[in-house]
């Protein structure tokens, strides 16, 4: 392990440290409000803050709020209390995507320059602090070697507008279902007097509560695949701004991309700003345009998320171009499995819409006799004029 | 004060819990600030048992709240008696009383059903509330109890507003069947406890069983870890590794390789579906068996 951070001698004290930590980790898509600041330094005072494994301890309990995030801190926390990014930045080439990283950091600060960052010391932990922020990216993109797209200028604040609008009515032809049948419900239109009758005897045959019935809603669940692999990546925008749209309109609703690797964006597409939002999945997104593996990514879904994200009220949209370089089993096999937790799979691919397209890719071959539907999308407007046939699903 | 952490720690390890340092750490921190604690991980790594542990470590009472679909107000806070409400109305009728005084007396403590929320307000001694599952009952419900959880009062109509009497301490479990509201996330302290590491498992395993011989334990540990890399529709968690354990001693096993027999129809405990049991067939047993060893 690194040496801890030193911090500059005019450092104003361990609060303004601690408050700078909480910044540092909002900035990576923490919902850390001022309360945590409290409540950080409240846990910081019940135990041995000086050992930095106490410190780091106390302080995933009370940062984090869930697995992504408890996964993410310890790479955080060394980045900002142990001077990790000094250590880890002389084994880093310097090459390409160094540059967009520099953007992005100058951007940031540049949009953050009012939350009291004149206070903190330039010294050390500034310096620390930024080349932590860009190892942990660059790392990740050297390993990969692969071409790094900017997801910003791939997609346009309309054109998320646009998609939002979109992803509405979509969801609303998929999810507006309401059952023939009445249930039992606490505040329904009917009055049910079997149950009412029934319930009637606990309390001396005198009806005092009302039994009501009401025709239940049956909410659809979608979940959406989106491929970035490099054969997709003409097709990416339209794809990205939809799901961003539809992660805003609808919060029952769930997003991944992938391409050699499965990454879940729900959150990062929740953020309240949306050109925020696509900012963090272009760090999700490292390898962004490389290779594709629809196979392997699509088995990992239904063997991890799928267990808890998918069921027989869910459609899963798998947005990509069949163009796999796993063998086409791997496919059929992954289909079968989520096709066994009841859902319906609804595959859009963008060269459907050419004319004379068959589905020949070996992989789009496999896949085809699991689909519920099978349709063209290039475009927002192509995604638009799948309205009517989703409400027929 | 220093340290108290690694105290809890023992002292929860003396009960028969052995937790990670981060939970221990969770565990402390929420208790001493005051804030309810947020566990989350699969099902059967022992979330429910570190309540129960924490009851029994503190010498208070459990209070346990199971959440499900549908739960409402009246279920997990409060309700009137009615029965005896009617009776004692029609009690007061034959005695000639109507009016305000029969309104107000069956209106009164008395007529009151605690569920397990305003019981665990009312109690002298502060108890653990566990309120398990909270991911199963809707959103209304998640809202309601943030409430309680802020203010530690509740309302109800016809008698005012009752305080807490002592704070009780709040474990919530999820199991992310649905996400929580960020609301509540926010107002945890929150720790993801996971399945334990083969050295941890072993610890749990000599508490639970301290009579086990330590080489079936090393063997049933490994072998219940082999298994969970399996791709497995269910995977077992600590509560079906202990079953296993139970059932091999209770047959008198000394030894997983002896018997494939044995060892496969024990498996019953660890693999909860078809698939699973298809997915290890006698041969991956005893492969599993024999790594282990």
């Amino acid at each position: 392990m690194s040496k801890v951070t030193r911090f500059a001698a005019r450092d104003p004290g361990p609060g303004a440290r601690v408050s700078g930590f909480m910044d540092h980790l909002r900035a990576h898509g923490f919902r850390l409000g001022v309360g945590e600041t409290g409540t950080a330094l409240g846990a910081l005072a019940q135990v041995e803050a000086s050992d930095p494994a106490e410190a780091r301890l106390a302080l995933k309990a009370v940062c984090t709020g869930c697995a992504d995030e408890i996964a993410r801190f310890d790479e955080l926390f060394d980045a900002y209390w142990m001077n990790a990014g000094r250590v880890r930045q002389k084994a880093v080439p310097s090459t390409g995507p160094k540059k967009h990283t520099r953007t992005t950091r100058e951007d940031r600060q540049g949009q953050s320059s009012g939350q009291g960052r004149a206070e903190q010391p330039e010294g050390a932990r500034g310096a620390g602090e930024t080349e932590a922020e860009g190892t942990g990216r660059m790392v990740a993109s050297e390993l990969r070697n692969l071409m790094k797209k900017d997801l910003r200028e791939l997609v346009s604040p309309e054109d998320v507008r646009r998609a939002e609008q979109i992803a509405r009515q979509l969801g609303q032809a998929l999810r507006d279902r309401r059952s023939r049948r009445r249930r039992a419900a606490a505040k329904g239109a009917q009055v049910d007097f079997r149950r009412t009758i029934r319930r009637s005897l606990q309390t001396g045959g005198e009806p005092l509560r009302l039994a009501r019935r009401a025709r239940p809603d049956r909410p659809v669940r979608i979940t959406a695949l989106c491929d970035v692999s490099g054969s997709m990546t003409l097709y990416a925008r339209p794809f990205l701004a939809f799901l961003s749209g539809l992660m805003r309109a609808d919060s029952a609703s769930d997003a991944y991309l992938f391409h050699t690797r499965l990454v879940r964006i729900t959150e990062a597409l929740r953020d309240d700003d949306p050109l925020r939002a696509l900012n963090r999945i272009t760090l999700l997104a490292d390898g962004f345009g490389g290779g594709s593996k629809i196979g392997a990514n699509l088995d990992q879904f239904a063997r991890t998320y799928a267990r808890n994200f998918v069921d027989g009220c869910s459609v899963v949209i798998i947005l990509s171009d069949g163009y796999d370089s796993d063998a086409p089993e791997l496919i059929d096999a992954a289909l079968r499995r989520l096709k066994r937790r009841g859902c319906r799979v609804i595959w859009l691919n963008p060269l459907k819409g050419w004319a004379g397209y068959r589905p020949v890719a070996r992989g789009m071959a496999a896949a085809l006799p699991h689909l519920d539907l099978f349709a063209a999308a290039n475009t927002l407007d192509d995604l638009a004029a799948l309205e009517p046939e989703l409400a027929r699903l | 004060m220093m340290r108290d952490w690694k105290t809890l720690q023992a002292r929860l390890s003396d009960h028969g819990y052995v937790a990670s340092d981060e939970l221990a750490m969770a565990l402390h921190i929420a208790m001493t600030l005051g804030r309810p604690l947020l566990l989350e991980g699969a099902a059967g790594v022992g979330k429910t048992e570190v309540a129960r542990t924490l009851a029994a470590v503190e010498d208070t009472q459990l209070i346990r709240l199971q959440c499900y679909e549908g739960l409402d107000a009246a279920q997990a806070i409060y309700e009137w008696n009615y029965q005896r409400q009617l009776l004692a109305i029609r009690a007061a009728s034959e005695d000639g009383q109507t009016g305000a005084a029969v309104e107000k007396r069956i209106f009164s403590e008395d007529f009151l059903l605690e569920r397990p929320l305003l019981k665990a307000i009312r109690q002298p001694k502060p108890p653990v509330l566990l309120i398990d599952e909270i991911d199963r009952a809707d959103e209304e419900f998640e809202a309601y109890l943030l409430e309680i959880l802020s203010d530690f009062q509740i309302t109800v109509p016809e008698l005012g507003t009752i305080a807490a009497v002592t704070r009780p301490f709040v474990i919530l479990t999820s199991n992310a069947t649905r996400d929580l509201s960020d609301a509540l996330r926010r107002r945890c302290i929150y720790a993801h406890v996971d399945y334990p590491d083969r050295a941890t498992e072993l610890a749990i395993l000599e508490k639970r069983h301290p009579g086990i011989e330590a080489r079936l334990a090393g063997q049933i540990v490994g072998f219940v870890q082999s298994i969970r890399r399996e791709e497995l529709e269910k995977t077992p968690g600590v509560a079906e590794m202990l079953d296993f354990a139970a059932a091999l001693s209770g047959l008198g096993i000394n030894d997983l390789t002896d018997d494939p027999q044995v060892l496969q129809a024990t498996l019953a405990t660890l693999l909860k579906t078809q698939a699973d049991r298809a997915a290890v067939p006698p041969e991956v047993a005893a492969k599993f068996a024999g790594k282990a060893a």
